[in-house]
């Protein structure tokens, strides 16, 4: 057993909710207690998601425990199909379907004898892979089941698209700024004579899953989710693909030229034209990004060698510290990740760009080693942002996990050349403040925080509180205490008591509410 | 207790959405100051409560998951020593009164015995351990706080021994005074009144404090709330305590006092609504045989105080899609205040404990000549929601996983979560509650888009 007040990446079953509800007509089910399919809330309030989400559970209660699951997760997938037609069913174990062992392959056989939909069940361990894995794992597992099928009933379609074209795998639904990000990256190599040929899995249709190796290569965004998926069809079907993350400006033309690359591979042989992205990248970096220039003028001297800490999943917080390291000039005294599947590759991406490598998962842990090495800022997941809240330190959310103001309705990409400027507005905000508190506290503050214009009348001193009704007060919510005081001291006045008594604040706000 | 029949009882395939029972730490952990919630369960139950709480996980929480790993699963390591291990961290930690474990889906699988260990670590660490078993195998998210408190009511001291003590020092008093040995009597019996009754459930301490004081009107006062704000307060129960609801979920917390500690339960509608509050207090009065005195002016007031709201509402029809147990009582409410209620979805019915609620809801369904509403038990959220299409209801009280789906289909909703957060209970806070009930009828526009539906689903659900 193990201590855990808060957790960076959720539970697996939440990783396969993410895949299916991210796929266009895909349906969850899950095999799990009453409330487990909190991810629905999570996904409907969150995302302020306009559709019901598709994932339902087949509610196991006493009777399942003492008889098995018997017919009723069959029926509650023969059902879906006939109420919804889905086309493809994903059956999704959680902790509980795993220690009771049932038995979710022997359901899927017999429920794909009835049904017109599809019905892959999820393969993943629950209590060895987290929510990121268990994505990753599912869209590779969906991915291979729709391509090995159409390759046995011949409906493959291998041959290249005839303008140089690419995959983006791993945009997912409720993603840190995943929807952003995806049009900016459709954006990226669009403008430059690349074609997306498909995104999955957000709203992407299964049906065209098989038209995947049509692409001349694939690029995933985020490490976390999607290169299961592009190694699977750099294997299968000899795709090659990107990893790295389009994400501030030498990243971002790193990218670029890999596209190039591979581009050009294929350009040369089938068009004889060869792309440069040279002066496109140029172009972009001088003039369409804004953080090449802003990290060059006098506003970004000023953060010159000051401290930050960062902490996120792998991809957001070795970009970041990249970022910050190499494009603005500030010191990262500590990057960490969360992610410790991935912790090698993590180290070898920030290994000498900072002082101090953490990867756990434990968030105080975190908060220690932030209250430790006192940064002038903190970037990371809204964790962070409350460790920096305690330790009066401004914080940037840079990474999920996230709250509902982490999914802007503006346009707000991390990634490309749009990513780089939306990037360096909060780097810059949360550091400037943080020099303005400063400033503050050097100089005392502008205002005089003993000035009372809040409190009421000033002849409050005739009217008493017995100690009883003065301690009321403090068991109201804070923000309506005063007004609560104020309104009782007034009808007190009005009704010449001489003492305030509990009853008599109580008589107050049944008035002043009416 | 009789129990009443309405024929609209139905029964569905529980195929809904509602909070895991655990999400009651949520409240629980502030109610109670000394507590240290341990929930012992996976990944998944930690997940939940951190997601369901959203902000209060920041501020040093004072609940924590004991998470199960593949060891604990396949008894590789041993419950006992492990949860000893994860305690004395908690005790060194946060030196709580008591700590509370949790049980979960988890240890109901496994069959940890946290029952039987409690004792052993209770001993051992010198800190009272109560065990709640909150699962989403049994209950269904209120009904979390119903296990909690109906395991507290274990733990709470003994009624006659404080009560013989007291009454010596008053008799070592009467005697000093010179009091006619024939006043006993009628001074047992005012006390009687006025020091053991005892209310149970939760509620924000000023709320208590507002019913405490209506019943103080009353002259009935309240001699302790279960669960109370520190754990080292908990009221005194025994034979001849009168025990009294005010929510609705909480049943077993009634049956426990009743057979284990011999107390009276009062069976009472709940006092959410100015006509449940009276009908609340008059029950209790009538227990212990006091006249209530100018309920009907104080209930009419309040329902003048409340015209603007109910102007608003008169009329409307509201759906109430079930996941808090909290349901009749706001149907009843919804109803007196001249809306048409169309179903009531209720996880559990509890008819012997509800039995007052049921009643009043039908006198007030008489009363404003409104039809009695369905009451459907473990609801099926799909046929819900295929229901809603057709009768379109005005509003829709609902979980959150329905609520923007709803609205994007042009059906104004209200989370029903805000009502077991927000303060509804006693008649001050009558207006709390409707303001919560019209939000979604007042903020109402209709030209932002120009068209009914923002949704991007073909297929509904």
């Amino acid at each position: 057993m193990k201590l855990a007040y808060w957790m960076y990446a959720g539970p697996a079953h939440i990783g396969t909710s993410r895949v299916a509800s991210s796929s266009r007509n895909v349906h969850a089910i899950m095999h799990a207690p009453l409330g487990d399919d909190y991810f629905n809330a999570m996904r409907s309030t969150s995302e302020r998601e306009r559709d019901f989400t598709p994932v339902t559970a087949s509610v196991v209660d006493r009777h399942v425990l003492a008889r098995g699951s018997q017919e009723k997760v069959i029926n509650n997938i023969s059902r879906k199909d006939e109420e919804q037609h889905p086309d493809l069913i994903v059956p999704t174990p959680t902790c509980t379907s795993s220690i009771s062992q049932e038995d979710l392959q022997n359901f899927v056989d017999r429920a794909s004898l009835s049904s017109e939909s599809d019905v892959i069940p999820a393969d993943v361990n629950y209590h060895r892979v987290n929510e990121l894995q268990a994505a990753d794992r599912t869209l590779e597992q969906i991915t291979r089941f729709h391509l090995d099928r159409a390759r046995k009933q011949g409906t493959l379609d291998r041959s290249l698209t005839n303008r140089p074209s690419a995959n983006i795998i791993g945009i997912f639904t409720p993603g840190f700024h995943n929807q952003h990000d995806c049009r900016e990256l459709k954006r990226l190599p669009g403008e430059s004579g690349i074609a997306v040929n498909q995104v999955i899995p957000e709203g992407g249709s299964l049906k065209y899953l098989k038209d995947l190796p049509r692409a001349w290569f694939n690029t995933v965004p985020y490490r976390e989710v999607g290169l299961m998926t592009a190694i699977f069809l750099e294997k299968e079907y000899g795709m090659p693909y990107i990893s790295i993350t389009p994400m501030g400006i030498s990243n971002t033309a790193d990218f670029i030229a890999q596209i190039g690359k591979l581009a050009n591979v294929w350009a040369s042989a089938l068009s004889g034209k060869r792309l440069n992205y040279k002066s496109y990248v140029d172009n972009q970096t001088k003039f369409v990004s804004q953080a090449a220039w802003f990290s060059k003028s006098i506003d970004c001297q000023n953060l010159a060698g000051k401290e930050a800490a960062i902490f996120g999943d792998a991809t957001h917080a070795a970009s970041i510290t990249k970022i910050l390291v190499k494009e603005m000039g500030i010191r990262v005294t500590c990057s960490g990740t969360y992610c410790k599947h991935d912790a090698e590759r993590f180290n070898e991406q920030v290994r000498g760009l900072c002082d101090e490598i953490i990867v756990t998962e434990d968030h105080t842990e975190v908060g220690d080693t932030t209250a430790r090495i006192e940064p002038s800022a903190i970037f990371g997941t809204q964790m962070e942002r409350h460790i920096g809240k305690r330790i009066d330190t401004p914080c940037g959310v840079i990474s999920s996990p996230v709250h509902i103001q982490n999914f802007p309705l503006g346009y707000r990409p991390f990634l490309g050349y749009e990513g780089t400027n939306q990037i360096a507005d909060p780097i810059y905000n949360s550091f400037n403040l943080g020099m303005e508190d400063h400033s503050l506290d050097v100089f005392g503050g502008h205002d005089t925080k003993e000035v009372s214009t809040k409190s009421l009348s000033t002849d409050r001193i005739n009217i008493n509180w017995t100690p009883e009704a003065e301690s009321e007060p403090n068991r109201i919510p804070g923000f309506v205490r005063g007004r609560t005081k104020k309104n009782t001291e007034v009808s007190a006045k009005q009704n010449n008591i001489p003492e305030i008594t509990v009853d008599v604040m109580y008589a107050a706000k049944e008035k002043s509410s009416s | 207790m009789k129990t009443l029949e309405i024929p609209t009882f139905e029964c569905e395939t529980g195929n809904y959405h509602t909070f895991c029972p655990i999400s009651c730490v949520a409240w629980l952990y502030q109610k109670i100051e000394d507590s240290f919630f341990l929930v012992v369960g996976t990944k998944t139950r930690g997940y939940s409560s951190q997601n369901a709480l959203g902000v209060t996980i920041f501020a040093e929480p004072r609940y924590a998951t004991a998470e199960s790993e593949e060891g604990d699963i396949s008894a590789q390591l041993n419950d006992q020593k492990e949860l000893e291990r994860i305690c004395l961290q908690i005790r060194n930690d946060r030196n709580p009164s008591v700590i509370i474990w949790i049980g979960t889906c988890t240890t109901e699988i496994i069959k940890m015995d946290l029952e039987g260990i409690a004792p052993k670590l209770e001993k051992q660490l010198g800190i009272p351990i109560v065990v709640a078993r909150a699962n989403g195998l049994d209950h269904a998210f209120t009904q979390g706080e119903d296990t909690v408190s109906a395991a507290m009511t274990h733990r709470c001291p003994e009624y006659n021994h404080r009560t013989t003590d007291r009454r010596g020092e008053n008799v070592a008093k009467h005697v000093a005074v010179d009091v006619a040995p024939n006043n006993k009597f009628s001074d047992e019996k005012g006390k009687l009144s006025r020091c053991n009754s005892v209310l149970f459930g939760s509620l924000p301490s000023s709320v208590a404090s507002q019913l405490n004081l209506e019943s103080r009107r009353q002259s009935v006062s309240v001699s302790g709330w279960l669960p109370s704000q520190k754990y080292t307060e908990l009221p005194a129960l025994g034979e001849g305590v009168y025990v009294c609801g005010v929510n609705p979920f909480l049943s077993r917390t009634a049956t426990a006092p009743m057979r284990r500690r011999k107390c009276r339960l009062v069976g009472a509608p709940f006092p959410i609504g100015p006509d449940g509050t009276r009908a609340w207090i008059e029950k209790i009065c009538s227990v212990f045989d006091v006249k209530p005195d100018g309920l009907e002016e104080r209930e009419s007031q309040i329902w003048k105080n409340l015209s603007d709201y109910l102007n608003i509402i008169t009329g409307k029809s509201v759906f109430l899609m079930g996941d808090n147990l909290l349901e009749i009582s706001l149907a009843r409410f919804s109803i007196r205040c001249g809306m048409v209620v169309y179903e009531v979805g209720i996880p559990y019915m509890d008819r012997r404990y509800q039995a007052a609620e049921l009643l009043l809801l039908q006198h007030t369904c008489e009363k404003m000549k409104k039809p009695t509403p369905r009451i459907v038990e473990k609801p099926d959220n799909y046929s819900q929601v295929q229901r809603m299409h057709e009768l379109q209801p005005d509003l829709a009280i609902t979980g959150m996983a329905h609520a923007n789906p709803l609205e994007a289909r042009d059906i104004d909703t209200k989370w029903s979560v805000e009502f077991t957060f927000a303060q509804i209970h006693g008649s001050v806070n009558a207006r709390d509650a409707l303001e919560l009930v019209t939000r979604p009828l007042r903020r109402r526009s209709d030209s932002i888009s120009g068209c009914r539906s923002l949704s991007r689903q073909t297929v509904d659900v």
